[in-house]
């Protein structure tokens, strides 16, 4: 399902309102729980209204899903934790303003792991997701539910966000592309809030032509993001059938330890095919990646354990029976209302900013942060790209390594870097290990989408994936 | 090093209250993570912290009113509310 099939369908006489009961009709039998809540009545009465009226805009009559973490106007919005259980936001974020205005109709919201925090759609409280490729596997994560959705045909695009790797995993676990713009091209208003100086809201799609007209759609500048920036062209405009001024860097820290052969092979493969289309490459080093986990994790716990304390039952969310003096009373709000990991992120956050430790892991982290960047600044100056597996391994079985905290953090290595960085990066299919698919990662200069993606467009075009 | 005192007291600080169990099975958890994190001490680092990539500093508006939700729309969510407040548990 995409959104040439789709625009094809509507004009062969197909009603929106029938495709959008089809796709209904499709999630409530579907095995994978990709969606959590459903926007049925909302979205049906868009699809008459365009029906009526016709398609208008660069989205018009399309479905789309939304994980719920991006705050939807009327519809139930939890970050699919216990805390905002029966939360629906009186406003819309930024991204859905502009869905709306471009016609697209919203069709539910999408499963991810407990406030974005995981890597395999787990922790939710409305269950895990499970992977379409093999139900028995985990989809990804954190926006397990949007991937999921795109790659079993359930809906052609959807919405994720991305703080360390949360749309570039699923989608190179699902087999589909997934974009993390550069810090700032999209709005962060109404995106309930991880990590705030590391997150951006990311788009999906069955192919990278869809994912450039949906950055087109959700991309620009916004007020009320004081980090929102004015994008520089249209993607959708920019993608070329050509390479050719394309150098590839691939920094050797990305294929290390603990990357499975099958992947390191499918994303070299992707590499050497992109030289016979006529680019060319050179492997490159990014001598600071070692630390990006540790620094990630300390930036992320911190700025969450500061973040995370707004939700107090107060103004929404979860209230429990009887008041209790004010301490206990929000106390015990916080312990039924927040998972396991949550809590555990909230801790070591704390931990991380208390007196006694703020030099030694936050302010550290912030200081290697920047030898991070500065590695990706010198890379990309002799090269406009840098290729990488996008996770080290394919999809694992749900329930794999969920008891292992710190084995599942690991498998981030290769995706969070880049937010560290801020610079964008797509991921797109590259091949197989088995029936799973593999996902390579192309990262790009500062605003420079454009060419990740018009790269990506080259590769699916000519025999990728 | 975390000990079960130290997540007692990492739960009062973030206004959790952590159950026995909770407080039995961080601690170990929490250690592996933070000797993870020491692989840091290694990076001689003498640069400025970056606290976000985009280099901006203050970011200023005109102060012009602009539009907000209502009183109304505001409390929709509110477990626990009263004559237009939000109502909070007894502070004494």
């Amino acid at each position: 399902m995409n959104v040439d099939g789709i625009r094809e369908m509507l004009q062969n006489g197909k009603s929106v309102e029938e495709l959008v009961h089809s796709i209904f009709d499709k999630i409530e039998h579907s095995k994978l729980n990709a969606f959590v809540t459903l926007a049925k009545e909302s979205a049906l009465e868009e699809a008459r209204r365009v029906d009526k009226h016709g398609a208008k805009g660069m989205l018009g009559g399309i479905p789309i899903g939304i994980k719920d973490s991006i705050s939807t106007k009327g519809i139930q919005t939890t970050c699919c934790s216990k805390i905002l259980e029966g939360y629906v936001p009186p406003y819309d974020a930024h991204v859905i303003e502009r869905l709306k205005a471009e016609g697209a109709i919203i069709i539910g919201k999408t499963n991810m792991d407990e406030f974005a925090m995981g890597t395999s759609t787990e922790t939710s409280r409305f269950g895990p997701a499970r992977n379409p490729w093999d139900l028995s596997r985990v989809p990804g994560g954190s926006s397990g539910g949007s991937a999921a959705a795109v790659a079993g045909g359930e809906v052609p695009l959807a919405l994720g966000s991305d703080t360390g790797g949360s749309v570039r995993c699923p989608a190179s676990f699902c087999g589909v592309v997934g974009l993390k713009p550069t810090y700032g091209l999209v709005s962060r208003y109404g995106l309930i809030a991880y990590a705030n100086s590391l997150e951006q809201i990311g788009p999906f799609a069955g192919n990278v032509k869809d994912v450039a007209l949906l950055l087109d759609v959700i991309s620009g500048y916004d007020s009320r993001d004081s980090t929102s920036m004015t994008k520089k062209c249209e993607y959708l405009k920019e993608l070329k059938d050509d390479v050719s001024d394309v150098k590839i860097g691939v920094p050797k820290e990305f294929f290390g330890e603990g990357i499975d052969e099958k992947v390191e092979k499918a994303v070299w493969g992707g590499i050497k095919a992109l030289e016979d289309m006529g680019a060319s490459y050179t492997e490159i080093s990014l001598p600071h990646t070692k630390y990006s986990l540790a620094v990630y994790y300390i930036i992320a716990m911190s700025e969450a354990s500061s973040n995370l304390a707004r939700f107090d039952g107060l103004r929404y969310g979860l209230r429990l029976g009887k008041d209790k003096d004010w301490h206990t009373t929000f106390s015990e709000i916080k312990a039924q209302g927040f998972g396991e990991e949550v809590k555990r992120r909230i801790l070591l956050g704390t931990y991380a900013l208390s007196a006694g430790y703020y030099g030694k892991y936050y302010l550290k982290a912030l200081k290697v942060r920047t030898l991070i960047k500065r590695d990706f600044e010198f890379a990309l100056k002799d090269t406009n790209v840098l290729i990488t597996p996008t996770m080290p391994f394919p999809a694992f079985k749900i329930g794999e390594k969920i008891g292992e905290p710190l084995a599942l953090y690991l498998a981030d290595v290769n995706t969070v870097p880049i937010n560290l960085a801020g610079v964008p990066s797509v991921s797109v299919p590259c091949g197989f290990a088995g029936k799973l698919p593999i996902g390579m990662q192309i990262i790009g200069r500062h605003f420079d989408e454009a060419t990740i993606l018009r790269t990506a467009y080259v590769f699916e075009r000519n025999g990728g994936g | 090093m975390i000990t079960k005192k130290t997540v007692d007291h990492l739960g009062w600080l973030a206004r959790i209250k952590l159950t026995e169990e909770e407080k039995e099975k961080f601690p170990d958890q929490l250690n592996s993570i933070l000797d993870y994190f020491e692989k840091l001490d290694e990076v001689e680092a003498d640069v400025s912290p970056t606290h976000h990539v985009l280099g901006l500093t203050n970011v200023f508006r005109d102060d012009v009113a602009g539009q907000s939700i209502s009183q109304e729309d505001a409390l929709g969510n509110a477990p626990r509310k009263e004559r237009g407040y939000f109502k909070g548990p007894r502070i004494i």
